[in-house]
């Protein structure tokens, strides 16, 4: 056998291919679930805490900047393993799905908290008073004339945020979520061949490979022109 | 609330643990100190490649660099030490995490540098190259330092995301903080040393986190 052949029979078997093909099939479901989870509760609460500290109530702020930059600080593992191996012994047992659900949509939505709030106070405050001088309330204010110009500053950095925040889903593997990187180095043990760990790259590439593209279109599509 | 001091702030394990976690916290800042300078010289050397003339070298630069943007560093890492010794290639788990963060951080610290060249004007090339600077000169002399100062905070809160990439290689078996944290925990059925480790990572990346939001706060003006 030529090198070339033994590298394919170890790295991409078809045999191995097909055999562990639907569990990482599989895998990949479970990913985009969870991705999708992340995404939404993620960038909603990290929304909502913008909006609370656009209220600028000295506590409640004190309480979202020191738990944001807890977020920010700390290694998202760190956190997986704190909340998925500490709650259980204080009588809170999480699925290992849910653990990874929560852990990365707080980590989501402290980096889109910070991209949102500084969204909110690039608009300038003439924009605010001159919404409360034709007559909308603070909060119809900040609804229809700060956030839409908001947001669209916020896009490329919150997209290139989101994207790195999703591929932590990887993480799900060390406690144990069936998604595509745990399918593939179950199989990898299984089959003893270094096939599945390929395929589980692939799957990864396949997924985000597109969604990588679709970042940097969207990086120079909204890229703040400076005047 | 006792059960919580008990689980997650007991000071007597904490104590017992602490060894253990600053000996990994040596481990972990070992490995920063190997992988940012790497990074950040890699980053720069994706960055000048992307300004090349030739057009198949740019594009094939940018398909490896998007591969790398796409995988999770994880599935890199585990890739790189699980894969490589079914080649015949045996790494130690140190130079496993090494090689994968690497990569990684070189293709986002790429793109920083890449932003960051993209900011310094023509003309200033063309000053440079008229003055009688060689090519090499131009970029280490005038436009690398003046790309540098664009984009320093995103040089900065990229390497906060480095060092916190670095508790990934606790899954590889490297001895870092985070993996000896777990092993205490795992040891003493009590999450306190995972909060010392916590506590630890905040004690060297808040300062650099709030630092960072500073500087964010200035978005587009």
């Amino acid at each position: 056998m030529t090198g070339g052949q033994l590298f394919l029979e170890t790295f991409f078997n078809p045999v191995v291919m097909a055999r562990y093909l639907p569990d990482i099939l599989k895998g990949m479901v479970v990913t985009i679930q969870i991705a999708a989870c992340v995404i939404v509760t993620g960038i909603a609460a990290g929304l909502g805490l913008a909006v609370l500290r656009s209220l600028r109530l000295k506590a409640v702020n004190f309480v979202i900047i020191v738990c944001v930059d807890m977020a920010r600080a700390l290694p998202p593992l760190v956190i997986v393993l704190l909340v998925y191996f500490g709650l259980p012994n204080i009588g809170l047992t999480l699925p290992s799905f849910v653990v990874l659900w929560l852990v990365l949509s707080l980590v989501l939505a402290a980096f889109a908290e910070e991209v949102f709030w500084a969204g909110i106070l690039s608009v300038r405050k003439g924009q605010w008073e001159a919404g409360r001088c034709t007559g909308l309330s603070d909060f119809q204010t900040l609804r229809w004339i700060v956030l839409p110009q908001a947001i669209r500053l916020t896009v490329p950095p919150l997209t290139n945020r989101t994207i790195a925040i999703t591929k932590n889903t990887a993480l799900g593997t060390v406690i144990g979520v069936p998604e595509i990187l745990n399918q593939a180095t179950t199989a990898q043990s299984f089959s003893g061949s270094a096939t599945p760990l390929m395929m589980g790259a692939l799957a990864y590439l396949v997924l985000f490979v597109p969604v990588v593209m679709v970042g940097r279109y969207i990086e120079t599509r909204f890229a703040w022109r400076r005047a | 609330m006792d059960a919580i001091l008990q689980q997650f702030f007991n000071l007597d394990i904490m104590r017992q643990a602490a060894p253990l976690v600053l000996r990994g916290l040596g481990m972990t800042l070992l490995v920063c100190a190997a992988v940012i300078p790497l990074g950040l010289t890699g980053g720069l050397l994706v960055a000048l490649g992307s300004r090349l003339h030739s057009k198949v070298l740019r594009t094939l630069l940018a398909g490896f660099i998007d591969v790398l943007r796409a995988l999770p560093p994880l599935v890199l890492l585990i890739a790189i030490s699980a894969g490589l010794p079914f080649a015949g290639i045996r790494l130690s788990p140190f130079a496993c995490v090494c090689l994968a963060l690497f990569l990684n951080s070189s293709a986002y610290y790429g793109e920083v540098y890449r932003a960051g060249l993209d900011s310094v004007s023509h003309g200033q090339w063309e000053a440079a190259r008229s003055t009688g600077l060689g090519a090499l000169q131009t970029l280490a002399y005038v436009m690398v330092p003046q790309a540098v100062r664009n984009v320093l905070p995103d040089l900065v809160s990229n390497t906060v995301e480095v060092v916190k990439l670095t508790s990934l290689a606790s899954v590889v078996a490297l001895p870092e903080m985070l993996y000896s944290a777990d092993m205490a925990r795992s040891v003493t059925f009590n999450s306190s040393p995972i909060v010392l480790a916590a506590l630890i990572y905040l004690a060297l990346l808040w300062p650099v986190v709030r630092l960072m939001s500073r500087l964010e706060h200035r978005l587009g003006t």
